[in-house]
């Protein structure tokens, strides 16, 4: 009994020495700054791989960057408050109107005022629907928000003239600035654009879940009645939370439009919504990684799936069909042998790694 | 005390986790045997039924009910094989009637005596009778527990083994329900391993007890006995 | 008048499909506390079955029965095979991989038998006001439920199925086998929602053709309180009534939406839907 707890001393003290002194300076640091620090770092990263990578591959960094903020934000509504959403796609089409609308009848308007008036248009669906929502619990929640998932697109049919009813808004976005020119191709300037918006947004969220807020949300989580009783206004954390997550998702569906330039009802389907979830989960819940594993798992499952049905020579009907039962079947797997998605299953590999490095 | 015990456990350890919650307990249970398991909060009196019914997984050690080994088996064969379990708390089933509650004891058993047993039971408490109709949820805790250990003796078991039935209930029900398994015995011959907290009581009616302490036997002798013994009752029973 | 009449009668018979799907999402809820978002998957598979069993043999009833068998015996193999090895580390997972399954089975019967419609005669004629096959929606649905009700509530079988639903540790100490009990309910659920999807997927049928009965089915559930199946049963009425009125006087599109408004205007008076029993809060 006594040997291994002397080793495991040995081990971890020259670690601690090396350690302690870097992270004081790094911890005096306000919180909100060191998430901004980390967000400038990432959008550096990206910019870099940027400018190694081609215009298509820059258009697949700009569907993660979005995907990644909708994720993030649903990760801070189900694994903070414990609040099950099967309806956030809906929150990505309405972002994604908003911004089709803005373009097309406000045209003079720059990118970042679209996407500031597409927070408050988000916050104020939040609002509603989380206001309406506040009393539903686990699976009635999620029934409910998977009705709004499959309703809303109906909208775009019923007021066929101002949301172009199945053919969708199609619109142009402005390209590279002028100083820039030359310098980055259009693809890339909007990369670039979506991911400023996505770090900005996730240093937010980061923000957001460290703080009382996130410790409220987790408190709610764990236990309401217990959380109540400790003097946290339950309804209203859900509500604030519900807001934020549906901001997230919605300023996500308004890069998604500016990036594609088109929007229509049959990109917001239930399976959208339903993939957000899956591979949130699939990711891993509990950490902004969980959600970068995530969106990297949406984006490249389904060109992997392409390209295998491609290589494959199948029929149409299976070419197309291939990729959501490829996502399917890694979803299942990975939920069955890594219950804690890639995220953790990455974590215990480093800890076991690192194990037996000492 | 009878050569051959009816129910043996030998060495049995398990786990929680990492937290050892038995540790190489060994304790035989005579044939129309009444004893008593008592420790304190989390010496591993739960654990040990729980093992003994298959709810919970022995680390190590057998458990023999006639001689035959049960320890592996899955909770569902323990009961058939004639072991009776009344978990703390009872484990009554609110959504379903009293009657229900009862039937469903004998269940699994494919002999028709389900009616004289069923009828015995009722005689056994009057107020269950009363009530068969009803929702189990009206009844009041001690007539739950009576309804616990009703659909247990459903099963004709062999042992029963009872977690604290005295749990929440008022001294006087408490009283009752001890002095009803003590008649049971004396009457049917039901060998009966009843785990308590309240010592005192327990030990008043019951003819050999075991004390637990931290997963082990501390003590074991003829209840009188422990009763009289200072020294235990102050180490390990608080009275 | 007509018209309101009209719409009544369409609302019920609609609203039996829903109200059968319903009651498999309860049966499994009430044992396992998962939403099977794989129901209408599996619901899909036994239709498509059916489909090539009548093309086969020519016999709507052959192909009927074989729906049935394969709605069983597919949501008895998914909870051996799949949900039990994960619901026993995750509960959300659990569902999690119930929506992976529903992808997998969706995406799967668009590879074999084609993303397009197929049509699917159906035994009865449904033309007119309340037509025969309206009448045999009803009936099915109403002559299933209260089958179910007799099984649950007078056999064996049924008591050992609620008692192991309601506290699976006390059914265990009494002899009942909860494994399989769990393995029968998803059985006789899957069983259910074929039936629902018998009723509810001709006279042409998609991979997609559930989507919107499963939405409504899931409200029916929701709205009736998913612990009750008679809940289920008057919710999934409910609902097709609403839906029918709303698509009548509103415009078909709004359908859909006016389903979240009934549902957030039910729930905010009972959290729990209509038959929810008041239970006492654990803490």
């Amino acid at each position: 009994m006594s040997q291994p707890t002397a080793q495991r001393e040995k081990r971890t003290a020259p670690t601690e020495a090396a350690a302690v002194p870097r992270p004081s300076r790094w911890a005096v640091l306000p919180l909100p700054v060191r998430h901004l620090v980390l967000a400038a770092l990432g959008l550096a990263v990206v910019t870099g791989l940027l400018f190694v990578t081609g215009d298509l591959t820059a258009l697949r960094i700009a569907a993660i960057g979005y995907t990644m903020l909708a994720i993030a934000g649903l990760q801070l509504l189900v694994g903070g408050s414990g609040q099950v959403s099967l309806g956030h796609g809906a929150f990505m089409m309405i972002g994604a109107y908003a911004m089709a609308l803005l373009v097309l009848h406000q045209p003079m308007l720059p990118i970042s005022a679209n996407l500031g008036i597409i927070v408050v248009v988000s916050i104020v669906a939040g609002l509603a629907v989380g206001a309406a929502t506040a009393r539903l619990h686990g699976p009635y929640l999620a029934g409910a928000t998977l009705i709004l998932a499959v309703g809303l697109p109906g909208l775009a049919h019923r007021f066929h003239d101002l949301l172009g009813g199945s053919n969708g808004l199609n619109i142009r976005t402005a390209g590279v600035p002028p100083f820039l020119q030359g310098l980055v191709s259009t693809s890339e300037w909007r990369a670039l654009v979506v991911w400023t918006t996505v770090v900005i947004g996730l240093a937010v969220l980061a923000t957001i879940s460290s703080g009382r807020l996130g410790r409220r949300m987790r408190a709610i989580r764990d236990d309401e009645t217990a959380a109540a009783m400790a003097g946290v206004p339950v309804g209203k954390t859900k509500v604030v939370a519900f807001v934020i997550a549906s901001t997230a998702g919605g300023l996500a569906g308004g890069l998604q439009a500016y990036v594609l330039g088109t929007v229509t009802p049959s990109s917001f389907t239930l399976v959208l919504s339903l993939t957000l979830l899956a591979a949130l989960v699939m990711g891993g819940i509990g950490s902004l990684w969980g959600a970068l594993w995530a969106a990297i798992a949406i984006v490249y499952l389904q060109i992997w799936a392409t390209d295998l049905a491609r290589a494959m020579d199948l029929s149409r009907d299976a070419e197309n069909n291939l990729p959501i039962v490829f996502f399917g079947v890694v979803l299942i797997l990975v939920l069955r042998f890594w219950p804690l998605g890639v995220h953790g299953a990455l974590q215990s590999l480093r800890a076991r790694l690192r194990a037996r490095n000492s | 005390m009878s050569a051959e015990p009816l129910l043996s456990i030998q060495g049995l350890t398990a786990h929680y986790g990492p937290v050892r919650a038995l540790d190489d307990v060994s304790l035989d249970v005579p044939a129309r045997g009444l004893c008593a398991v008592l420790g304190a909060n989390g010496a591993g009196k739960t654990t040990l039924l729980r093992t003994l019914t298959g709810l919970h997984r022995a680390t190590s050690g057998r458990v023999l009910l006639e001689g035959e080994d049960i320890t592996r088996l899955p909770t569902e064969k323990v009961i058939t094989r004639g072991l009776a379990h009344v978990p703390e708390g009872g484990g009554v089933i609110v959504e379903l009637t009293v009657e229900e509650n009862l039937r469903l004891g004998s269940l699994w058993r494919s002999d028709r005596r389900d009616r004289t047993t069923f009828d015995q039971v009722l005689e056994l408490f009057p107020p269950l009778a009363e009530r068969r109709n009803k929702s189990a949820s009206t009844l009041s805790g001690g007539e739950r527990q009576m309804l616990a250990i009703g659909r247990a003796l459903m099963a004709r078991p062999k042992v029963l083994l009872l977690d604290e039935p005295s749990l929440g209930l008022a001294p006087l029900i408490t009283e009752r329900i001890f002095t009803l398994l003590r008649d049971l015995r004396d009457r049917t011959g039901l060998t009966v391993v009843l785990v308590e907290q309240n010592a005192a009581g327990a030990l008043s009616i019951t003819d050999h007890g075991f004390v637990l302490n931290q997963g082990r036997v501390a003590a074991e002798g003829p209840s009188d006995g422990l009763l009289a013994d200072d020294r235990t009752r102050h180490a390990y029973l608080g009275f | 008048m007509t018209h309101f009449i009209n719409l009544t009668l369409n609302g019920l018979a609609s609203g039996a499909a829903y109200a059968a799907l319903a009651l498999s999402l309860v049966i499994i809820y009430q044992a396992t506390r998962l939403v099977n978002f794989a129901q209408p998957a599996l619901a899909l598979v036994a239709v498509y079955a059916a489909y090539t069993i009548t093309q086969l043999t020519g016999s709507y009833w052959i192909g009927f029965a074989a729906a049935l068998i394969v709605g069983l015996v597919a949501g008895a193999l998914v909870e051996r095979v799949i949900i039990r090895p994960i619901a026993k580390t995750s509960q959300l997972n659990a569902i999690i991989v119930t929506l992976g399954l529903l992808l997998v089975i969706q995406g799967g019967v668009g590879m074999i038998w084609g993303n397009e419609q197929h049509g699917f005669s159906y035994a009865f004629s449904y033309v007119g006001r309340f037509s025969p096959a309206d009448g045999f929606a009803l009936a099915a649905v109403g002559a299933v439920a209260l089958l179910l009700f007799l099984v649950y509530r007078f056999t064996p079988f049924g008591l050992r199925m609620r008692a192991a639903a309601f506290h699976p540790e006390a059914a265990r100490l009494s002899g009942v086998k909860v494994g399989l009990m769990l393995t029968a309910g998803w059985g006789i659920a899957s069983l259910i929602g074929a039936l629902a999807g018998m009723l509810a997927g001709p006279p042409f049928i998609s991979p997609n053709v559930f989507d919107v009965v499963f939405v409504f089915g899931i409200t029916a559930a929701v709205v009736g309180g998913l612990d009750n199946p008679f809940g289920a049963v008057i919710g999934g009425l409910l609902i097709g009534l609403g839906m029918s009125y709303v698509s009548g006087y509103l415009g078909p599109e709004l359908a859909t939406l006016s389903a979240l408004v009934i549902v957030v205007l039910v729930l905010s008076v009972r959290p729990d839907g209509i038959l929810s029993r008041p239970t006492a809060r654990k803490v």
